[in-house]
């Protein structure tokens, strides 16, 4: 059976060379950069390089950059980071409703411990409004913390505007870029961000590894204590492997940057305007024209997520959905819900993300047999059945949250 | 997660459509919980002799709304009532655990439509 990923916005395959010379700082290069002899040296001097790696891809400078082992690491030593290092100057950090858990988690824990948090909705296409940033500034506010490009809906924020904000009003700027960094083009200084959270697996590198950009200057406090690795920031023996992919990665995205974004961009909207094409009562989530290139999200009126996922997967195609089966939660995902969306719709929800391993054929194939899938199942809908009664539809006032939560418990 | 059974029912659902002419119709659910089932019931002398189903919701609604029209069909409607949430996840093999506290509904809707049928046929 035909096999196809269209679900790298949860992860990536690792690029083979770079496995390779990962296996190889294993293997071969093993020693700890913490150590004076030649191995220590050798995996020294691997660091570095990475670091420099990393770094030029966002136009930071190598020591601007510090490893972590991933995106909920760096996210959480942003934001605990920032807010403990500068509490003597204010306690109010502003983010935003769509926020990965990685960041909205952080915040509920400093909001426990007397940080005031600020929690801003978005739009009806998951964007931020810059004015509604500028208006929730306080004299207390220390950090404002909005991701880059959200992993759902592939929302891009207006990063170097708020960035400008957070510059001109003398607060730190932090930016969740898991989604972006390797994907779209970065630059810490035109668009003034002062932290910025990156993963490795998004982009070819292997799992377990990412790191955290800190401008110069930044007052950040460790939230770990150990040995002085990562400059007391991040302490405990390097992943160098992990760090050599990292690197690696970051050099070939930095080169492939525009053809990979010419590539996915053009079978995304082959693959949009196929869907649209193809299937009625479609609704495209998130925004039309600023988005990821290899996000396409949308609804499936009158189905479920996990019925969609569970067909596509009988058929060999790997996706994912915003639907409250697949969340392990009673509710659909916290992102669609701010952008406004009715439950039905997004328990509805599909995203397919793609990415320059996808071929034309891939998406030829998925709407080849999507239609039959969603006919199947809107077959057995009622929701399908009913379409035409408005008064069947589920809205906020007809339907009582509280039904979802008693039942056969 | 699932069970072969479940998948096998969630694959090949048994018994899906809608009675134009049933004898009780059964809803549960709502679109905003994820999932909705619909049991159409066409009943004689006390016993079910068509079941159908209608179900918007994930992989375990679909299944256990398959499953329990097989359970019931040909029953009773005493025996029908007999029949519990946790009888039809049973005879699936189980349900992922997540799942049996919101989409294993599918007696609930029976019942309902069994409500519904005595409602209408107050003498049986």
């Amino acid at each position: 059976m035909k096999r196809i990923y269209f679900d790298h916005a949860a992860t990536t395959a690792t690029d083979p060379a770079i496995a390779k010379t990962v296996v190889e700082y294993m293997t071969d290069v093993f020693g700890n950069p913490g150590s004076v002899h030649g191995y220590g040296r050798q995996s020294r001097q691997a660091v570095d390089v990475a670091r420099e790696q990393v770094a030029k891809l966002i136009n930071a400078q190598p020591t601007e950059i510090f490893f972590t082992s991933g995106g909920t690491e760096s996210d959480n030593i942003a934001l605990k980071g920032i807010a403990y290092a500068n509490r003597s100057r204010g306690n109010h950090i502003i983010t935003s409703a769509i926020e990965h858990h990685a960041v909205l988690e952080p915040c509920a824990e400093l909001k426990k411990e007397g940080f005031d948090v600020t929690i801003l909705p978005v739009d009806e296409f998951g964007m931020v409004d810059v004015a509604a940033v500028k208006a929730a500034i306080k004299p207390e506010t220390i950090l404002i913390s909005i991701m880059f490009a959200n992993n759902e809906v592939g929302t891009i924020q207006p990063i170097a505007k708020i960035g400008a904000i957070a510059k001109e009003r003398g607060i730190y700027f932090h930016t969740d870029a898991v989604q972006a960094v390797g994907n779209w083009p970065i630059d810490v200084q035109t668009m003034n961000i002062d932290l910025l959270t990156m993963s490795g697996h998004k982009f070819n590198a292997p799992k377990g590894i990412g790191a955290l950009y800190v401008r110069k200057g930044v007052r950040l406090r460790s939230i770990q204590q150990g040995g002085g690795q990562e400059r007391h920031l991040r302490p405990g023996t390097e992943n160098v492997p992990g760090i050599v992919g990292l690197g690696m990665a970051a050099e070939k995205a930095r080169i492939g940057m525009e053809e990979k974004i010419r590539y996915t961009t053009r079978l995304r909207d082959r693959l949009l305007s196929g869907i649209l094409a193809k299937i009625s009562d479609i609704k495209l989530n998130g925004h039309p024209s600023e988005r990821l290139p290899g996000n396409v999200n949308v609804s499936v009126l009158y189905v479920e997520g996990e019925s969609l996922l569970l067909t596509l997967d009988m058929k060999g195609i790997a996706a994912s959905s915003g639907s409250a089966c697949t969340s392990g939660s009673l509710d659909p995902s916290h992102v669609l819900l701010a952008m406004g969306m009715d439950h039905a719709t997004a328990h509805g929800s599909l995203r397919l993300t793609l990415g320059d391993d996808n071929t034309e054929e891939d998406v030829d194939y998925f709407l080849e047999v999507f239609p039959a899938i969603v006919d199947r199942l809107r077959s057995m809908s009622p929701l399908y059945a009913n379409r035409g009664d408005v008064s069947k539809r589920c809205d906020s006032a007809s339907c009582k949250e509280s039904e979802c939560e008693i039942r056969g418990s | 997660m699932y069970s072969e059974k479940v998948m096998d029912h969630f694959s090949n659902p048994r018994n899906v459509g809608e009675i134009k002419d049933a004898d009780g119709v059964g809803e549960v659910g709502n679109a905003k919980c994820g999932d909705i089932m619909k049991i159409f019931l066409k009943v004689e002398n006390g016993i079910i002799e068509d079941v159908k189903f209608q179900t918007f919701g994930c992989g375990a609604a679909i299944a256990t709304s398959s499953m329990v029209t097989e359970m019931v069909k040909g029953k009773k409607l005493d025996e029908a009532l007999q029949i519990s949430n946790a009888a039809v996840a049973e005879a699936l093999d189980g349900l992922p655990p997540v799942k049996m506290h919101c989409s294993n509904l599918a007696a609930d809707a029976v019942h309902a439509a069994i409500k519904d049928y005595m409602e209408k046929h107050p003498n049986g």
